[in-house]
């Protein structure tokens, strides 16, 4: 029971082992991908492991205060930025192996040629909110 | 209407219609209907038999259910076939619903949203908000797990160790959303400990309500930890200490040690203590060397080196923590406290903003946090 981030980058992850850009795959491999992303998520969704999943825009802009009175600067897109998000899926599993092994899942979906692309996701546990309360008689730090 | 008393009742009415023929997932959902059906109808007409009526709505929904099913024929008349209840031990029904509910079959997600839902009472909603998932989530994972016990029989004896694992689960997830699941896992413990005569399940309570007593100081109102050396005693819950102590006492008279009853030895000699310094570490040493001798956890040699270090000073406590592995969650935060009592803020500092970032929690994370920076204040020329 601890919830995960699987996160996709349009950049900054290691390179795909089938690195081929989507605009370059026949549009019925296009279709296989999506579907197989779709099934993917309503497996989840019967296994009682779904929680959230979004796709990122991949241009964004860069916000920040800029003192009292005064509107907040913009800035960006930056096109040298390194590290892109492209999205996410938040899943709820019960073991760190099991994460791990869905991650794999994703990963395989398949890209040109039919053959899974083999991409690099990135996982993510989630701090929690509340702290477990027993298992931690540490009676220095938290009780 | 008082919706625990309400709750309270779901497992007896349950295992009557389980008794009665119905199959396990259906006789739940009934179950569930029923349930929120008194929600609904109680606060106008209370009924005089409560746990009649409950039965009464249940069966009549789970009938509904079955004639509109396609085998509707042969269900009817196994049902019609079926003997009324007889008077089934209620207590047993209760049991065999935790053992059910906790199967080793079950992963521990799907044995704990079943306890709950079928144990517990709680809808699906309740269950999805207290552990934030989305509610089809929730709903999958409980419908799943039904599938999954399915053809579990219903009178054969379990493992109290699951359920217990189970019940321990619930009550260290704490609160959030509109059900406060450590009360809950409390409520759900003491049904347990009326339904069976067994030292680990009494052991496994007063280690709640022990750990509960401590609850409203264990945090400020705006979240922080408050750290057990600097909590207010004088807001512990004394009555539920009373009851932890003297469940625990009886249990320990028994002469069958487990680690529940070990922890809530510890919890214990805690809740004894009126100020941090009367702590009697040297009994709480000797309680997490039985813990070590019963579990070998590294989790609990952990905890042993921090007791350690109180008891016979941080050195002892720094040679003590040299056995436990790196990867134990909270290692590196016990080895700042031990560092810092041991005079050497420099590596107490560096050691807690490194635990800092290893936090699995939001809590522990500041609070780590601001124990560097307490120290690194103190540091500055």
């Amino acid at each position: 029971m601890a919830k995960y981030l699987l996160l996709k980058h349009y950049r900054g992850a290691p390179d795909a082992v089938n690195n081929i850009p989507m605009d370059q795959w026949t549009q019925d491999e296009i279709t296989a991908h999506i579907q197989y992303m779709n099934d993917f998520a309503a497996r989840l969704e019967t296994t009682g492991e779904y929680v959230d999943g979004q796709a990122l825009s991949p241009e964004g802009t860069f916000v920040r205060y800029d003192g009292e009175g005064r509107p907040p600067v913009t800035d960006g897109p930056f096109a040298e930025t390194k590290d892109l998000i492209a999205g996410w899926m938040v899943i709820d599993v019960d073991t760190y192996e099991r994460a791990v092994e869905l991650a794999g899942e994703l990963s395989a979906a398949p890209g040109a040629g039919g053959k899974p692309i083999h991409e690099w996701l990135e996982l993510r546990p989630f701090l929690t909110p509340t702290h477990t309360v027993t298992d931690c008689t540490m009676h220095t730090a938290t009780d | 209407m008082d919706e625990v008393l309400l709750r309270s009742l779901t497992p007896g009415v349950l295992a009557v219609l389980v008794r009665r023929g119905a199959d396990f997932a259906a006789a739940e959902d009934a179950v569930q209907e029923a349930l929120i059906e008194a929600v609904r109808v109680w606060p106008a007409e209370p009924p005089r038999d409560p746990k009649g009526w409950l039965v009464t709505v249940a069966w009549r929904r789970f009938l509904d259910a079955t004639r509109s099913d396609t085998a509707r024929r042969r269900r009817e008349d196994r049902v019609e076939e079926e003997p009324p209840p007889g008077p089934a031990a209620a207590a047993d029904d209760t049991l065999q619903l935790y053992f059910l509910c906790a199967h080793p079959s079950l992963t521990p997600s799907s044995a704990v949203a079943l306890t709950l839902r079928a144990v517990g009472g709680l809808t699906t909603r309740q269950i999805a908000q207290a552990y934030l998932v989305p509610e089809a989530t929730m709903a999958q994972r409980i419908s799943r797990a039904k599938r999954t016990v399915s053809g579990v029989r219903f009178d054969r004896p379990g493992d109290v160790a699951t359920v217990l694992r189970v019940l321990y689960l619930v009550f260290n997830e704490g609160y959030s959303g509109d059900v406060d699941l450590a009360a809950e896992a409390i409520r759900l413990t003491r049904q347990l400990a009326a339904a069976i005569d067994h030292p680990e399940v009494a052991g496994l309570l007063a280690l709640m309500l022990l750990h509960h007593a401590r609850h409203a100081t264990r945090t400020t109102p705006d979240g922080a930890l408050v750290p057990l050396a600097e909590q207010d005693r004088g807001r512990w819950d004394t009555v539920a200490i009373t009851e932890g102590v003297a469940i625990l006492q009886a249990a320990l008279a028994r002469d069958r040690l487990g680690e529940f009853q070990a922890q809530a030895a510890v919890a214990a000699l805690h809740a004894d203590a009126l100020t941090a310094e009367e702590t009697d570490w040297v009994q709480i040493v000797e309680w997490y060397d039985e813990l070590v001798r019963l579990t070998d956890s590294p989790v609990v040699r952990l905890n042993r080196a921090v007791a350690v270090g109180e008891a016979d000073g941080p050195r002892a406590g720094l040679a003590a923590l040299a056995a436990v592995p790196d990867s134990v969650p909270r290692r590196t935060a016990a080895a700042a406290y031990l560092h810092e009592r041991a005079g050497d803020l420099p590596t107490a500092a560096r050691l807690y903003a490194e635990a800092a970032h290893r936090s699995p929690t939001i809590p522990e994370r500041t609070h780590l946090t601001r124990q560097a920076a307490r120290l690194n204040a103190h540091l500055r020329p």
